[in-house]
């Protein structure tokens, strides 16, 4: 992974101070903006080619804002996200289909990406077929190669969604990820749905994807461990902010953000005798539509300077690797 | 680990089968288990492997008509609730053993307030007035830490974070001051610092009340801040019981290590994660011998014809496995 840094001068994906801010409405014949959601507020990431970055935090953070922002179904408030130094949502004509064609996406619930009425060959065909890549014979061929490089047994592509089980519903949405070449798969919690005994089944095989087709991955989960055990980086998100972006031995072995620490105190280790050092938070995650001043975390944070009600902390590399937007450091 | 009370709930050998259109699914084959007062008990399993089943059929709340507990006794202090009516099971419901759900949604009604909705639990116990009965319930959402409870009650569900309705629905479960608990995922729509919020908080509440919980789960983080003992299901069987410690160091049933040596650690970085290949058997196509046979690296003809007795390891710890070796129960 760090080789492979070090390779690519300009990264995959380069996410540029990027916003996006929900209006909330009020009224139902006038409709009044009466307050903005901000969804995601201002943050920087790259990603690498063959490097995964794991977007950690709880719910309404923001962490799948942002992997929309990267697919293209929103559309950023502020800032840019550039896929090989171009602007995504610049995009048109053909660009745009190869754009397509370059970025992927799996989703928790693999029932919501597949059509029922088809046959997982179709499915997947349709990928190839909308982004014009390939004759029908070719389309065919590359079907068999994505179903075989998902470990789906010889003829798989003639049945019907339902008659697979969940971990390989999963396998088939990544088939149709793969088909056509792409170079970053946005994953979207892929194995939370999943039945214990099969996550390490396709966390395997996403790691061997990865290393075989050269891919980069997004991965959104709250679950820290999948993420510590797929992500090469770790950025954990706050209220639309990146809070601490690190390598993710780093971040694991020393958290520095009060939040991260909190995060990952409150995460239960699969160990009866595990040290228990409980940060136990207080509250909850304040509202989006108003967060607090200063640092938003600072009404929970038990270290809470005077400072961190007035001054937004910047994110700051604290070494080569590790950078974090807290006043403490 | 807490003092060992008497038993309050035993199952013994309980069958729960499914009648549906595509066959007999044998959702619950032959569970037993005890649980005492004060205790944690873990039920581990995968989805579909029968341990909320084993929950509802122990409340009689198996879907109906397909549902039927068709073998086996659920004793409760002694008395056995497979055989009671309709009516006795309603008054066994909420006052003896409680439920809370994954959900928190789903447990409560979206049109009454939350006062209202812990007033009518709180009306099964005791005979007070509504006065008095509202004070109970500002009282026992002051137990559960929600911050204002005399503003809470006149909220409406959907007022309310996530979290907070889960602590409304612990409220309620433990309105009718329940001896047994069944909490069935109750954390899994919480975010991790709200889950663990909620996870103190039930150990508060047990620790008060001397409460027996049947902690439902897929997730051993849990299992292991949480349970006293575990059983781990498959296919519908208990496949393992111990203490937790025991089991955590040395899981003795293929399936139960292999499950635990499956799932990705957040304090250890692996490399490699061994899997467990192919998938759980449906459970009206049951294998004929053990039923994880099909995925088990061990597995030799025996298993495969003829299911596992049930082999003593240690102190209270117990298998179902030809592999397992039985050891004397003092060590």
């Amino acid at each position: 992974m760090l080789e492979s840094r070090a390779i690519a001068a300009e990264p995959l994906i380069r996410v540029e101070n990027v916003s996006k801010h929900f209006p909330v409405t009020r009224g139902l014949l006038v409709m009044r903006t009466t307050g903005q959601v901000k969804a995601v507020d201002g943050i920087s990431f790259t990603i690498g080619r063959q490097e995964t970055l794991g977007l950690v935090g709880e719910s309404g953070c923001g962490k799948t804002t942002t992997s929309r922002l990267l697919l293209r179904l929103e559309r950023p408030s502020a800032g840019r996200v550039l896929l090989d130094g171009r602007d995504v949502h610049a995009l048109t004509g053909a660009a745009l289909r190869e754009y397509h064609t370059r970025v992927q996406a799996v989703f928790q619930d693999p029932w919501s990406s597949l059509n029922p009425r088809l046959r997982i060959r179709d499915t997947i065909a349709e990928a190839l077929v909308v982004n014009r890549r390939v004759s029908k014979a070719g389309r065919l061929e590359r079907v068999e190669e994505v179903l075989h490089q998902v470990g789906l047994p010889l003829g798989a592509g003639g049945r019907y969604p339902h008659e697979f089980s969940g971990g390989q519903r999963q396998r088939i949405a990544l088939a149709s990820a793969l088909a056509s070449y792409p170079e970053l798969i946005v994953l979207d919690e892929p194995v939370s749905a999943l039945d214990v005994s099969i996550r390490a089944q396709i966390m395997n095989l996403l790691k061997d994807l990865q290393a075989r087709q050269k891919l980069s991955y997004l991965l959104v989960a709250h679950n820290l461990a999948t993420v510590r055990y797929i992500a090469h980086r770790t950025a954990v998100m706050y209220l639309g902010r990146i809070v601490e972006h690190a390598d993710t031995e780093s971040v694991y072995r020393n958290p520095l953000h009060p939040y991260t620490k909190a995060l990952f105190a409150a995460a239960l280790p699969a160990d009866p005798d595990a040290p228990r050092d409980d940060l136990i938070l207080s509250g909850e995650v304040p509202s989006p539509i108003d967060p607090p001043s200063g640092c938003h975390f600072h009404p929970r944070c038990p270290f809470a300077l005077e400072q961190c009600s007035r001054v937004d902390p910047v994110l700051r590399a604290i070494t080569s690797d590790h950078a974090v937007a807290c006043h403490l450091y | 680990m807490a003092s060992p009370g008497r038993v309050v709930l035993e199952v013994r050998d309980l069958h729960a089968y499914l009648y549906t259109r595509w066959g007999v699914v044998r959702a619950v084959d032959g569970v037993s288990f005890a649980l005492r007062e004060g205790e944690t008990l873990g039920l581990v399993g995968e989805s579909g492997c029968g341990k909320t089943m084993t929950a509802l059929s122990v409340l009689r709340l198996m879907p109906e008509p397909a549902g039927r507990i068709v073998q086996g006794q659920v004793l409760l202090e002694g008395e056995d609730l497979v055989t009671k009516s309709e009516s006795e099971m309603r008054r066994v419901r909420g006052r003896r053993i409680s439920m809370i759900l994954q959900d928190p949604q789903t447990s409560l009604n979206p049109v009454f307030t939350v006062g209202s909705q812990i007033v009518e639990a709180l009306r099964m116990r005791y005979a007070d007035g509504v006065d008095a009965l509202r004070r109970l319930a500002e009282e026992a959402l002051r137990r559960v830490k929600v911050a204002a409870p005399a503003e809470r009650l006149r909220a409406f569900p959907h007022q309310m974070s996530g979290g907070m309705k889960q602590r409304v629905v612990g409220a309620i479960a433990v309105a009718g001051e329940p001896r047994v608990l069944i909490a069935d995922e109750p954390t899994t729509a919480l975010d991790v610092t709200i889950q663990l919020q909620y996870l103190v908080l039930l150990k508060e509440i047990q620790a008060r009340t001397r409460l027996a919980m049947l902690f439902i789960t897929h997730d051993f983080g849990i299992v292991a801040r949480m349970c006293d003992r575990v059983a781990v299901m498959y296919a519908g069987r208990i496949v393992e019981t111990g203490p937790t410690r025991a089991l955590f160091r040395a899981p003795r049933h293929p399936y139960t290590a292999a499950l635990m040596a499956s799932v990705p650690r957040m304090e250890a970085s692996v490399e490699r994660l061994p899997s467990i290949e192919g998938q759980p058997p449906l459970l009206h196509h049951m294998p004929v011998g053990c039923r994880f046979a099909p995925r088990c690296s061990y597995v030799d003809d025996r298993c495969r014809r003829e299911y596992p007795p049930v082999v003593p390891i240690g102190p209270a710890h117990e298998a179902s496995c030809w592999r397992v070796e039985p050891s004397p129960p003092s060590r």
